[in-house]
């Protein structure tokens, strides 16, 4: 008969840049439940409504996650349009795109690089990161900054990206290109980040759909579920789209969805700079929401589906902001995951859906 | 003196209630286009190798414990940098209800690193700023003073205390106009 201990994972732990708390019951090295605690990173954020208006939440809204920035901003501002019943310039609706796709390039070159830190290989771990610093540039020279670009509005765009701007996005894009496949070669066809991710974490088709996974973590085990297949905003006028589905359900799968996802992005860019119109670039409204009037928008964030709620009380405050983040979504597939599996690779698998805690607790 | 802390500072990074923008960041600053590693800076996930703790986010019921142990997990001579605007006094979040304060709240903070999100050239010079305080702090420890002499322990004003319920039982100096007890009684009377 095995012994049974518990051993706590986190808040503080190596691999992961933030706060989850895990108790893995183990039997001798194999994990048979992982019961997962969160709430340190909650903040309240939602009833900060109360405080700030429309306008100024927008900055807050922003700030739910680092990493998903562009995609929360934009989602709380089309959220927004959605209520106050405004058409925004296809223009905006491009810019956020674009941003918002090389957020997506940013996200997944950072997990990436987090996934080789978690097996062990430092130095892809470096050149991932290396790789993902041209994107922040991008956005620097762009918007400003970093992280925090604060460039949507309620109605539209604080400013323009010049189109010769937008041209040396896709110059520096395609001169990612051949360090971006040299870097997917190792992490696809080297023996030992292979030997790591094979058959590591494996969650069938069935269980996703069930424990209704979403994003990169569902589409390796084969869910076909992505929200840009719908066409909101400017993925309609792309000529084609299909979502990148794997069948393995392991966490090599994973990695190879989400390594897919990056040139997918890559091209999605460059289609709609070629694509995009001239017809200005709106602005804050001046519009107050009427009372009761509502506001929904779900877009595909570098993690998954992400739903955003809002409705209007007749001041310029909202009454209620409310999102659903994709890790929500995921951490019931994540405890599914981790049971049966040994202790060594449980750093990896908690990785390989991407957590994003600061957006789950917000 | 040739024996310096300073030579090579090993730092451990704890996520408060940050919005991730820091800890990148604070991650981005040690790989290699700003690589703070090359000068010895190592990230570390053991408290007891650290000798600069990097803070992001501001603290909450939940994880003060969490900072406070860590902070007392790591040995003296060691300092504390907190980084970004959320740590350094709650940022935009200050209002929330879930949001005590900066990290000054659970622990003595020695370098302030202002920025939303904060830039890796800031975080840069905030450990190199913790490495002087750092050798300061060695210098006392050595002519067999106290460490707390230095930095900001010196001037520290406790923070909060967690009641035995989880919840914060009383500010430091809770009489002392300015301290946070005071907008957030105010607030209620609004």
């Amino acid at each position: 008969m095995a012994h049974r201990s518990v051993i706590p994972f986190g808040p503080q732990h190596p691999v992961l840049p933030e706060p989850l708390h895990l108790d893995l019951v183990i039997e001798d090295d194999r994990v048979i439940e992982a019961i997962p605690q969160i709430g340190f990173v909650h903040r309240g954020l939602e009833k900060l409504t109360e405080k700030r208006d429309m306008h100024q939440f927008g900055y807050i809204a922003e700030r739910i996650c680092g990493i998903c920035a562009v995609g929360h901003s934009c989602g709380y501002a089309s959220a927004c349009e959605r209520m106050l019943d405004i058409e925004v310039p296809g223009r905006v609706q491009y810019i956020r795109t674009i941003l918002h796709e090389l957020s997506r390039i940013h996200s997944h070159l950072l997990w990436l690089g987090l996934l080789a830190d978690a097996f062990g290989f430092e130095a892809l771990f470096y050149r991932s990161w290396t790789l993902r610093e041209q994107i922040l540039k991008i956005f620097e020279s762009t918007c400003g900054g970093r992280v925090i670009l604060s460039i949507n509005e309620i109605g539209g765009l604080k400013h323009d990206i010049e189109d010769s701007e937008l041209a040396g996005i896709v110059q520096t894009l395609d001169a990612m290109r051949p360090d971006y496949d040299a870097l997917v070669h190792t992490f696809l066809d080297d023996d030992s980040c292979g030997e790591r991710l094979h058959g590591v974490g494996v969650i069938s088709k069935k269980d996703a759909l069930e424990l209704s996974m979403v994003g990169p973590f569902g589409r390796a085990s084969g869910v076909n579920y992505d929200v840009r297949m719908f066409g909101d905003g400017a993925y309609a006028d792309l000529a084609a789209f299909e979502p990148i589905v794997a069948t393995d359900g392991d966490c090599y799968a994973r990695c190879q969805v989400r390594c897919a996802e990056v040139t997918q992005a890559m091209d999605i860019i460059k289609e709609l700079v070629g694509k995009i119109p001239h017809d200005g670039i709106g602005g804050r409204t001046k519009l107050t929401p009427a009372d009761g009037a509502r506001g929904e928008v779900v877009i595909e964030q570098p993690r998954g589906e992400a739903y955003y709620y809002v409705r209007g009380n007749g001041t310029k405050n909202l009454d209620r902001f409310r999102v659903r983040t994709p890790t929500s979504q995921n951490l019931a597939g994540l405890t599914h995951a981790l049971q049966g599996v040994l202790l060594a690779n449980v750093p990896m698998i908690i990785l390989t859906i991407d957590p994003c805690i600061s957006c789950t607790e917000r | 003196m040739d024996h310096k802390m300073s030579r090579s500072p090993w730092v451990i990074h704890y996520d408060g209630s940050s919005c991730n923008g820091c800890d990148i960041e604070v991650l981005a600053s040690l790989t290699p286009l700003f690589d703070a590693e090359r000068f010895g800076v190592v990230n570390t996930g053991n408290p007891k190798h650290a000798d600069i703790f990097l803070v992001t986010g501001s603290v909450n019921a939940q994880n003060l414990p969490v900072v406070r142990q860590i902070y007392n997990q790591m040995l003296e001579p060691k300092c504390v940098v907190a980084c970004g605007i959320c740590a350094c006094s709650g940022g935009v979040f200050r209002d929330a209800y879930n949001v005590i304060g900066g990290v000054d709240r659970a622990i003595p903070v020695d370098v302030y690193a202002p920025g939303c999100a904060i830039r890796p050239e800031t975080v840069i010079d905030a450990i190199v700023e913790a490495c002087g305080i750092l050798d300061q702090k060695e210098a006392v420890m050595r002519a067999g003073g106290d460490p707390l002499t230095v930095g900001g322990a010196a001037t520290w004003d406790g923070g909060v205390e967690l009641g035995e319920d989880g919840f914060v039982a009383a500010w430091a100096g809770d009489t002392a106009a300015g301290t946070p007890a005071a907008p957030a009684a105010a607030k209620e009377g609004e």
